[in-house]
C-alpha cells in the first residue's frame, strides 16, 4: 500500500467489510461489531491522512486501472472531497457505534443483513465525494439510494410505504439528473468533470448548457429533499430503523448538497450559474421559504424524531440559499455548514436512538422528566440543541454567523430573514423540549421495572459516542478559523 | 407547417424519448396503485435509456467492430462508425434500473402483506383507522 492511492482503500475498506459481514456475520454475529468498527475505523484513519496530504500538497488524482482520463474513471481528492471524507467516515463510525446496539434490539436475527447494505451505503458516500467523472456519479448516487431504500424499508409499520415513496421520488431525482448528463454527453462528449469544464466556455450553446444544468440541479434538490420536493423525507427518516435515520440523516442530504457545490463549482464554473441573477434570486427565495416553512412544520410535531426531521428539510434550505448567494461568504457558510449541520443533525439523533433505547418512544409527552432518568444523554442532546439554534460557542453559531454576513453582502434581506426567524423558532422548539425534560413532571407508565426518578441511562455504545459527538460540536466550533483558512478557503474558486 | 415537420421528423428520437417521459411521469405521479407507479417508473427510465442510445447512432453508420490491421494502418473514417459508448452507458442504466426495480416489487411485497392491497387509497384508509 502507497501513500499515494490511500484514498482507494478508504473506498474499499467498507467495501470488503460489506461482504465479510454478510458472510461471517450469517453464522455467528459475534463478528459483526469488531468487522464493521475495525473496517471504519482503517477508513476514518486513512481519511485523516489523505485530508492531511492534501492540505500540505495539494490536490490527488487517481485514474482507476489506468485507463487516462477522459476515458477513464478519474477519482480527485481536492480539499472539499478530502473533508467530505473525514466527515462521512468519522459520522458513520461514531452512528455504526448506536447502530450495533440499536439494531440488535430493533432487528433481531437480522443485523448481517442490517450492516451489509449499511456498509455499501458508506462506500457509496465515500465514492460520491471522491469521482470524478459525471456518469459514474450517477451510479454511485443509486448505490447510496438502493441501499437506503432497502434500509428504510426494515423498519415497522409504515415503513415500506415511506421506503415506497422515497423510491418513486429517489428514480425521478436520478432520471433527471442522469437526463442532465446525457445533454452535457450530447454537447461535449465526455463525462469527465474536469473535461466538462475545460469545454463547457467554449461551447456556444447557452440555452442548451443550462437546460443540462437544470435538469441536474432539479435532480439533486429531489434527492437532498429541498422545500417543496422534501414530501419523502419525513416519513422515510421517521419510520426507518433508529440505526438507519443515524447514519442516513446527518450524511445523505449533507453529501447532496456537496455534489450541488461541486457541480457549480467544478464543472460549470459560478461564473456561468450565476450569471442569471433572476435565476440565482428566485432560488435564494425558495430557500427562504423552504427555511421558514420546515421551522413552521417542525412546530407542529408532536414527536422529537419527526420534528427533527422538518429541521433537516430547513437546514438545506440554510445551504441552497448559502450556496446561491453567489458571495464568498455565503459559499463558505455554507460548505462550513454542510460539516456543521451533519454533526449537530448525528448528535440529536444519536441522542433520540439513545431514548428510544430505552423506552420506546420520541413523543414529546414521554420526554417529560426524562433528564432524572437519562442525565447524561439529555446533557448532550441540549447542546446539540444549542447548536441547531446557534448559541456560540457550538459550531452551529459560526456557520450561521458566515451564512447572515453572506446575506447581508449580498443584499438578500428576505434570506436573513428567514435564518433570524428560523433561529428563534428553533429556540422555541427546543427550549419548549428542554423544559419538558429538566422540569416536567415525570412520565408515569413509561417505565414499570424501574422507579420513576431513578437513574437509567443507554448503554455506553450509545452514550459514548453521543458524548463525543457534542464534545466534537464545541471542538469543531473552536477551531472554525483555521477549519475556514486551510480548507474551505481553497475549495473556493479565485475571486470570491 | 414544413418547419413544423422539419422538427419533429429530424428530431423524431428526441420526440418520442419526451412523449414516452411524460407517459412516464404522468403514471407516477398521477395513478393511484402502486404497481402503476412502479411501471410509470420503468417506462421514464426507459425513455432516458432511449435518448441516450439514439444519440451514439450516426446516419449510414456501422457497428463499431473494426478491422485490427485498418486500424492500425490508419485508414479508419470514424464518421462511419456508431458511437459505442452511450450503449455501454445505457448497459450501467439498465443494471441500475433493474436494481431499483428489484428492491421496489420487494417493498411492494410487504407492503402487501401489511396492508392486503396496494391501492394507495385504500391503504391510506386503512392508516386513518
Amino acid at each position: 500500500m502507497t501513500f499515494v492511492n490511500l484514498h482507494i482503500y478508504v473506498l474499499l475498506m467498507p467495501l470488503l467489510a460489506a461482504l465479510a459481514v454478510n458472510v461471517a456475520g450469517r453464522f455467528d454475529r459475534r463478528w459483526i461489531a469488531p468487522l464493521v468498527l475495525g473496517a471504519l475505523g482503517f477508513s476514518l484513519s486513512g481519511a485523516l491522512l489523505v485530508l492531511a496530504r492534501v492540505v500540505q500538497h495539494g490536490a490527488l488524482r487517481y485514474t482507476v486501472g489506468n485507463w487516462q482520463p477522459p476515458y477513464g474513471i478519474e477519482l480527485v481528492v481536492d480539499h472539499f472531497s478530502a473533508l467530505m471524507l473525514v466527515l462521512i467516515t468519522l459520522v458513520a463510525l461514531l452512528a455504526s457505534f448506536a447502530a450495533l446496539k440499536s439494531v440488535e434490539q430493533e432487528l433481531p436475527g437480522r443485523e448481517y443483513l442490517f450492516f451489509t447494505l449499511y456498509l455499501i451505503l458508506i462506500t457509496g458516500l465515500c465514492g460520491l465525494v471522491l469521482t470524478g467523472d459525471a456518469f459514474n456519479l450517477y451510479v454511485l448516487l443509486e448505490i447510496t439510494s438502493i441501499t437506503s431504500y432497502g434500509l428504510i424499508a426494515m423498519g415497522k409499520g409504515r415503513a415500506p410505504l415511506a421506503s415506497f415513496n422515497y423510491i418513486i421520488m429517489g428514480t425521478i431525482g436520478a432520471c433527471f439528473y442522469l437526463l442532465g448528463v446525457g445533454y452535457l454527453y450530447i454537447l461535449t462528449g465526455t463525462l469527465n468533470m474536469a473535461d466538462i469544464a475545460r469545454l463547457l466556455p467554449a461551447l456556444d450553446a447557452p440555452f442548451a448548457t443550462a437546460t443540462a444544468l437544470a435538469f441536474m440541479l432539479v435532480g439533486l434538490w429531489v434527492k437532498m429533499a429541498f422545500f417543496p420536493l422534501h414530501g419523502w423525507l419525513p416519513n422515510a427518516y421517521c419510520h426507518a430503523p433508529t440505526g438507519a435515520a443515524v447514519l442516513a440523516a446527518p450524511l445523505m442530504t449533507k453529501v447532496t448538497v456537496y455534489l450541488m457545490v461541486r457541480i457549480i463549482l467544478s464543472m460549470y464554473g459560478p461564473a456561468f450559474v450565476f450569471d442569471a441573477s433572476a435565476v440565482q434570486d428566485g432560488i435564494v427565495w425558495v430557500a427562504a421559504i423552504a427555511i421558514l416553512c420546515g421551522s413552521v412544520m417542525a412546530f407542529g410535531q408532536k414527536d422529537l424524531r419527526r420534528m427533527l426531521t422538518y429541521i433537516i428539510v430547513a437546514e438545506v434550505g440554510y445551504m441552497v440559499g448559502g450556496i446561491f448567494l453567489g458571495t464568498g461568504t455565503g459559499m463558505t457558510g455554507a460548505i462550513l455548514h454542510i460539516v456543521n449541520d451533519a454533526l449537530m443533525t448525528l448528535c440529536l439523533f444519536l441522542a433520540v436512538a439513545a431514548i428510544i433505547y430505552r423506552q420506546g418512544s420520541v413523543s414529546l409527552v414521554s420526554l417529560q422528566g426524562i433528564y432524572y432518568r437519562m442525565p447524561v444523554t439529555m446533557a448532550a442532546f441540549t447542546l446539540g440543541a444549542f447548536a441547531m439554534i446557534g448559541i456560540p460557542p457550538t459550531c452551529g453559531f459560526f456557520s450561521k454567523w458566515y451564512l447572515l454576513l453572506g446575506g447581508i453582502e449580498a443584499g438578500h434581506w428576505e434570506y436573513v430573514i428567514a435564518l433570524l426567524t428560523s433561529s428563534l423558532i428553533n429556540a422555541v422548539l427546543f427550549f419548549r423540549i428542554i423544559e419538558l425534560a429538566y422540569f416536567g413532571a415525570l412520565a408515569d407508565g413509561a417505565h414499570h421495572d424501574h422507579a420513576p426518578g431513578e437513574r437509567h441511562e443507554a448503554p455506553w455504545w450509545l452514550v459514548k459516542p453521543l458524548v463525543i459527538t457534542a464534545m466534537l460540536l464545541i471542538v469543531v466550533g473552536l477551531s472554525t478559523g483555521p477549519l475556514v483558512n486551510n480548507v474551505i478557503r481553497l475549495v473556493l474558486p479565485a475571486g470570491f | 407547417m414544413d418547419v413544423f415537420l422539419e422538427e419533429i421528423v429530424g428530431k423524431y428520437n428526441y420526440w418520442a424519448y419526451v412523449i414516452l417521459m411524460m407517459i412516464g411521469f404522468y403514471a407516477m405521479i398521477g395513478k393511484r396503485n402502486l404497481v402503476k407507479k412502479l411501471l410509470g417508473m420503468n417506462i421514464f427510465q426507459t425513455a432516458i435509456i432511449l435518448l441516450f442510445v439514439s444519440t451514439g447512432v450516426k446516419k449510414g453508420g456501422h457497428i463499431p467492430i473494426v478491422d485490427k490491421y485498418a486500424a492500425l494502418a490508419g485508414n479508419l473514417d470514424i464518421s462511419q462508425i456508431n458511437n459505442p459508448l452511450p450503449h455501454v452507458l445505457m448497459l450501467t442504466a439498465i443494471v441500475v434500473g433493474v436494481s431499483v426495480t428489484g428492491v421496489a416489487l420487494a417493498v411492494l411485497l410487504r407492503i402487501y402483506r401489511e396492508y392486503g392491497t396496494l391501492e394507495e387509497d385504500e391503504i391510506l384508509e386503512k392508516l386513518r383507522r
